[in-house]
């Protein structure tokens, strides 16, 4: 028990952070949030430096429940780095809405997703899950005035809700069939032979888990509550949360249900190719860049499915990778969109008014225009790397036919990237005045990131192929 | 003799009934707070059911597990949508259309 309680660490370290931040909130008023916001941070840099102190340590804690292993180390850097960001740039957009809840909300949505990540029971695997989705709710409607940020909660929650239900109800099935709530227990079943409520659980599961992802057909929440959520609490969502549902979904599906890979195989690639294809297609038309950067998520995610289908290592590692990359891209793309603000200070969101916007701001343009060939995946940038592992993972597994049908649909995605780039650059200046300067912070984080993508991340693909190679390994 | 069988297929028709109630209902949003606590419950007869059947107590341990989150789960529900009827004056599903697209 005391040993086990010196494995987690970062998880206690998130609680007791968490429980202290919000003791803070309530007994010293919103006026100090600055002071909160800084509690929260040093909590998620003392997590995220446990995490790393911990790297490569590997153990099963609390009657095997929690797995400590590098490949949940790996997914917390992540999450935890996201979640830093989502903390830091909040205070400027919110003004003084920011409210003490946000920084706390911040910490216990982490705290969930880590669990999500190292959890190989089901029984962790919900209540991480729960954890997340029930602060990413509060979250999503965190601007009370506003319309569009309650109504986005409100479709969030019950469609969230919609997908938990459904992956307990699944959970339901495997433990009845299985005997066992344990992945390595349902794992021995499954290669016991597979019979029908083993196969309806393993499909309510991949369901409910695809609801998390976004994945086609279950995507249909994202767009309304990327538009809808006040924009720190939609990059939150569009990078953190999704590292920890994809993380937990190749546990899931490699540790409990690696010997029924050919029953969830077909399932991964139908969601892969629709995620991929709705995602290009979707995207087309909108006028509202919160709205396409959600269908761009989407697209994105079907990309990791494609990796994930091939159920081999050399596929988790590409999901790794991909994950990584698609973190340092979003959270960068929204972050330049956090800086599309007119003279009175109010978002601009609309995609038409950025025409002419290269002129007006060249150097967050540019980085704009970096991120976009990045989700493209258009060569040189280094979000091309990640999609050819992903494609290379998916030739290697014989799923040639998959392969081509993505790289083409990947074709139809770069379309609307495109489009975008050239209201920026080639259309002719909106009426619409920009108010100058950002934050040093949020410019440090965006040149930052525009520039690992644009050429310096490829110095980098030895260290990403050792570290990601040593945490898919610990799933086979 | 009522048997595990059985159960299963009253949770089955349970759970059909909450995901009907949320897709068909084009009413009000309780309605739909009340077809997700259906979901749950019928997971928890589930887990419970499977429970007694092999004789293992880590599915009626996960029933309460489900009943707690559910509960906060209801809190969160409601609370939003008091802040979403304040406004915008309405719970009607239909209404629920800020965003399109």
């Amino acid at each position: 028990m005391t040993a086990d309680l010196a494995l987690i660490w970062p998880e206690l370290i998130l609680t007791i952070g968490g429980l202290v931040t919000l003791l803070l909130g309530t007994f010293g008023g919103d006026r100090q949030v600055g002071l909160y916001q800084l509690a929260a941070l040093v909590t998620l840099a003392a997590a995220a430096a446990a995490v790393v102190a911990m790297f490569g340590t590997q153990a099963s804690v609390f009657s095997n429940t929690l797995e400590v292993d590098a490949f949940g180390g790996f997914a917390k850097l992540l999450i935890y780095a996201a979640s830093f960001i989502c903390i830091l740039i909040a205070p400027r957009f919110f003004k003084d809405a920011m409210r003490a809840e946000y920084p706390v909300l911040i910490l216990f949505a982490a705290l969930g997703m880590g669990i999500m990540a190292s959890a190989r029971d089901l029984m962790t695997l919900y209540v991480g899950l729960e954890l997340n989705s029930l602060a990413a709710y509060v979250l999503a409607s965190f601007m009370r005035s506003d319309d569009r940020s309650s109504e986005a909660g409100l479709k969030y929650f019950v469609l969230g809700a919609l997908a938990s239900g459904m992956l307990l109800y699944g959970i339901s099935l495997l433990y009845g069939f299985s005997g066992t709530t344990q992945f390595a227990g349902i794992a021995q079943a499954m290669g016991g032979g597979m019979n029908n409520g083993l196969l309806f659980g393993l499909v309510f599961v991949i369901a409910g888990l695809a609801f998390k992802i976004s994945a086609v057909p279950f995507h249909m929440w994202t767009p309304d509550v990327y538009e809808g959520a006040p924009t720190p609490v939609t990059t939150f969502f569009a990078s953190a949360p999704k590292v920890a549902a994809m993380a937990l979904m190749t546990r899931v599906v490699i540790e409990a249900m690696g010997p029924a890979t050919a029953a969830w195989q077909q399932i991964m690639i139908f969601l892969a190719l629709a995620s991929i294809i709705l995602g290009a297609v979707g995207a087309i038309g909108q006028k509202n860049i919160k709205r396409l950067l959600a269908y761009s998520s989407i697209n994105n995610v079907g990309f990791m499915l494609v990796g994930l289908a091939a159920g081999t290592q050399q596929g988790v590692e590409s999901v790794l990778t991909y994950l990584l990359v698609y973190v340092v891209t979003t959270i960068g793309s929204f972050l330049v969109v956090l800086q599309l603000r007119d003279t009175d200070g109010n978002p601009i969101e609309s995609i038409p008014a950025l025409a002419g916007f290269s002129q007006r701001r060249p150097g967050l343009a540019a980085a704009m225009a970096v991120f976009l060939f990045s989700l493209a995946g258009i060569p040189p940038l280094f979000g091309f790397w990640p999609k050819y592992l992903v494609f290379q993972a998916a030739v290697d597994a014989n799923l040639l036919p998959l392969a081509i049908a993505g790289i083409v649909a990947s074709v139809i995605g770069a379309f609307y990237y495109i489009a975008v780039i050239k209201t920026m650059y080639f259309d002719d200046k909106s009426e619409v005045e920009f108010g100058t300067g950002g934050v040093v912070v949020e410019d440090a984080v965006i040149t930052a990131s525009a520039l690992w993508l644009s050429v310096v991340g490829y110095f980098f693909i030895p260290v990403l192929a050792v570290v990601s190679a040593t945490a898919a390994a610990v799933l086979f | 003799m009522i048997s595990v069988g059985h159960y299963l297929a009253v949770s089955a028709v349970l759970f059909t009934l909450g995901v009907l109630g949320i897709f068909i209902n084009r009413k009000n949003i309780i309605v739909i707070l009340m077809a997700i606590e259906l979901i749950l419950l019928a997971v928890n007869i589930n887990l419970v059911a499977f429970s007694a059947a092999l004789g293992d107590l880590v599915g009626q341990v996960f029933s309460m597990f489900v009943l707690t989150v559910a509960a906060g789960e209801a809190a969160i529900g409601l609370a939003i949508l008091v802040i979403y009827f304040r406004g915008r004056g309405t719970i009607a599903v239909d209404d629920a259309n800020r965003m399109k697209g």
